[in-house]
């Protein structure tokens, strides 16, 4: 969309307008969670930027906040000896930083392997009522959290479920189904289905070509979908509020009730730590699309 | 024409054995699907469901009170009350106040007649000494038994079945005789939230399509390396917490915050005439819109990637004007994304809590919020799930619209 030469001075202003739009928008996007990276560093308990800061003063500037989110919560943050172990048992924040991995990993184990399995039997042609079954696969999505969570809760107390790692990875996991769905149906869509009949033929079981040959080629799309599972469990707070008690407490749970009850700059540090995970995540997923180009023969761009 | 039968050696019809040969690969796939389907049908199905239903069913009283609901189910609620139906009262209030459950029939009754706790709780505590004839002892205990409207309550929450928490939920009231009216005007709170709730949804959705229509096009029309790499830029808040991007803004949008501090920087106000931006309406509108944007801008991004730029170089050469052509030929084109971004955005934002609840301040929370309430502070659970009710209605007529004009399968992330 490059200007022509013989652009007119209205289209020339325009073109410039447009981008100017365009760069307003970005930065309504991308603002917001850059500020978090140094008002995280305040040395002041404020969300704002002192003078001090803004000045450059490296006084002005701290790690407090960042060690804070090892010692809030530790028996004896003084000690010499066992400062460590301290940390990992006590630490608040470390230890829902400890319980959402451990829900965000297994519920994403659960809900790659279910979701991936169907998505395998409803990209096959003789699939029956196959919208019918895709629509309610991808309703978690849909249905309201509040509405998820009210009723995972009602059903799970009655199974002793609530308040239990358990309960939450169950309703976590099915939550990350739909994304699964969707990203390994789309990789399928390309799926040459011959290739698995040209394994049957040779004899392969259909475990074996599951394996050997279906795989390899969805793999991307099944390491989309799990990464998209594993970032749903991560961010997800409207259910852990219903179905987890302190002990399963996770960073999300925790920041809300930190915004909620004590706003502290803790939360700016722990934002900070998530941005990075998740562009962590994103190099990740590009990486795996870049691959994928490449295997599939297109020139990346 | 004849008909003519293929038959294989052994004589067996081959399209009867192709018809079994078929039925056993539909029950292959099918069996790929069948434990997804099972493990969603018990933890997520049977228990909304069971979640929803208590919006129309509630035996808080009639399981407590079985002797009392039966006699009030054959009295026609206009009549004295007899002596049968206070001795039928007393047994079972002997009973509630044994098993320590009386509080909790108190309440339901105390919700279809204001002012009744009082009554049963105190009435609970002399009701080991009462005497026969209960007609003249229970009132001497609490005159107000003779009142027929308590009368009226009780025999209104011993519905197993009722649709008294959906009218509630729609601002009705349940009269004694059957028959619904409006809530008196001043009690007429969730009209005005589910009001709210589709305007906010609504303008954010505007808001998303206005900012993300520009930038969809300017990563369609791009060439690809630029355009990869501003997709990045929306990429990154679409990945980064909610929680991340929710305390963003209250850091942006405070008093003391940075936007608040620019308009003070550049003279737009004095620091002692700030704006409030954020607990209130607007700062919900600001968050979410922020929040939502990437689900307007990828479906629209990708259906303007599949447009060519040819059809609108092929208008202009035909003499349209730069606005004809954006508006007569591409705009039309796009209208498929629009339609996806916007329902998807619409569908998100209705439901949407954690954004409201913390940005949302007073004027700015939603109708899950209030669902939420229902269940954490006032304990009322039914009325939550005729809320959660009619929410789910409304969602899943859009998914519906969704499913017929886009199609569940062409959703696509990122």
């Amino acid at each position: 969309m490059a200007l022509p030469a013989y652009a007119g001075w209205g289209e020339r202003l325009w073109y410039y307008t447009f981008r100017f739009i365009c760069f307003l928008i970005f930065v309504f996007l991308i603002s917001p969670i850059l500020i978090v990276l140094p008002l995280s560093f305040n040395v002041e308990p404020y969300f704002s930027f002192t003078p001090g800061m803004l000045t450059g003063d490296p006084d002005a500037y701290s790690l407090r906040w960042y060690k804070d989110i090892l010692t809030n919560g530790m028996a004896n943050p003084e000690a010499t000896t066992g400062w460590w172990s301290d940390v990992w048992n006590n630490a608040q924040w470390v230890r829902s930083m400890r319980n959402s991995f451990f829900i965000g990993i297994i519920a994403t184990i659960v809900a790659t392997s279910l979701g991936t399995i169907a998505a395998v039997g409803l990209s096959r042609s003789e699939m029956p009522f196959k919208k019918k079954i895709m629509a309610l696969l991808i309703s978690p999505m849909i249905v309201p959290v509040v509405i998820t969570a009210a009723g995972t809760f009602s059903f799970f107390s009655k199974f002793g479920l609530a308040y239990t790692h358990t309960g939450v990875i169950l309703a976590h996991a099915i939550l990350g189904i739909p994304f699964v769905i969707i990203t390994v149906t789309a990789t399928l869509v390309g799926f040459d289905q011959s290739l698995v009949q040209a394994a049957y033929s040779m004899g392969a079981t259909p475990i074996r070509t599951f394996f050997k040959v279906q795989m390899p080629l969805i793999l991307p799309g099944v390491i989309s979908g799990a990464l998209f599972a594993f970032v749903i469990s991560f961010d997800e707070v409207v259910v852990v509020i219903a179905l987890a008690s302190v002990e399963q407490r996770t960073i999300p749970r925790q920041m809300f009730s930190g915004i909620r009850e004590q706003i502290s700059p803790t939360i700016l540090a722990v934002a900070t730590i998530l941005v990075i995970i998740s562009i962590g995540l994103l190099t990740t997923l590009e990486l795996i699309r870049r691959r994928g180009e490449r295997l599939r023969g297109v020139t990346p761009a | 024409m004849t008909e003519t039968t293929v038959a294989t050696i052994d004589d067996k019809l081959l399209t009867k054995r192709l018809g079994k040969a078929m039925f056993r690969s539909r029950l292959r796939a099918f069996m790929l699907v069948v434990p997804v389907l099972l493990f969603l049908l018990l933890s997520f199905v049977i228990p909304i469901l069971s979640f929803l239903l208590q919006g129309i069913s509630d035996d808080t009283f009639s399981s407590r009170m079985p002797k009392t609901t039966m006699v009030l189910s054959e009295w026609d609620a206009v009549s004295e009350p007899t002596e049968e139906m206070y001795a039928a009262l007393v047994a079972d209030l002997k009973v509630v106040r044994a098993n320590k459950t009386i509080g909790k029939v108190a309440t339901r009754v105390n919700r279809d007649k204001p002012g009744t706790r009082s009554l049963f709780t105190s009435t609970g505590r002399k009701i080991a000494k009462i005497e026969p004839p209960y007609k003249e002892s229970l009132p001497g205990i609490k005159k107000k038994w003779q009142d027929i409207e308590v009368w009226q309550a009780m025999k209104t929450a011993s519905r197993k079945y009722t649709p008294g928490y959906y009218a509630a939920a729609l601002d009705l009231k349940l009269t004694s005789d059957g028959s619904i009216v409006r809530q008196d005007e001043n009690r007429r709170i969730h009209l005005t939230l589910m009001t709210r709730t589709l305007q906010i949804s609504f303008l954010v959705t505007i808001f998303c399509l206005l900012l993300g229509y520009p930038i969809a096009y300017l990563l369609a029309t791009l060439p690809v390396r630029s355009s990869n790499l501003l997709l990045i830029l929306v990429l990154l808040p679409f990945w980064t917490s909610i929680l991340v991007r929710t305390t963003a803004w209250i850091a942006m949008l405070q008093s003391q915050g940075v936007v608040n501090d620019l308009l003070v920087y550049f003279g737009v106000t004095d620091d002692g005439t700030r704006y409030s931006l954020i607990y209130n309406k607007l700062g919900t509108l600001i968050a979410m819109t922020h929040i939502l944007l990437p689900f307007m801008i990828l479906p629209l991004y990708s259906v303007m990637k599949g447009i060519p730029p040819s059809y609108v170089r092929a208008a202009k050469s035909l003499g349209a004007s730069n606005w004809t052509a954006f508006w007569r030929v591409y705009a039309p084109q796009t209208i498929p994304g629009i339609g996806a971004g916007a329902i998807l955005v619409f569908i998100v934002a209705i439901g949407y809590y954690i954004t409201p609840a913390l940005v949302g301040g007073q004027e700015g929370t939603m109708i899950s919020n209030t669902i939420d309430d229902h269940m954490r502070k006032s304990l009322n659970w039914n009325l939550a799930a005729a809320l959660g009710g009619v929410l789910m209605i409304v969602v899943l007529f859009l998914y519906w619209i969704y499913d017929r004009f886009v199609g569940i399968d062409n959703m696509k992330l990122g």
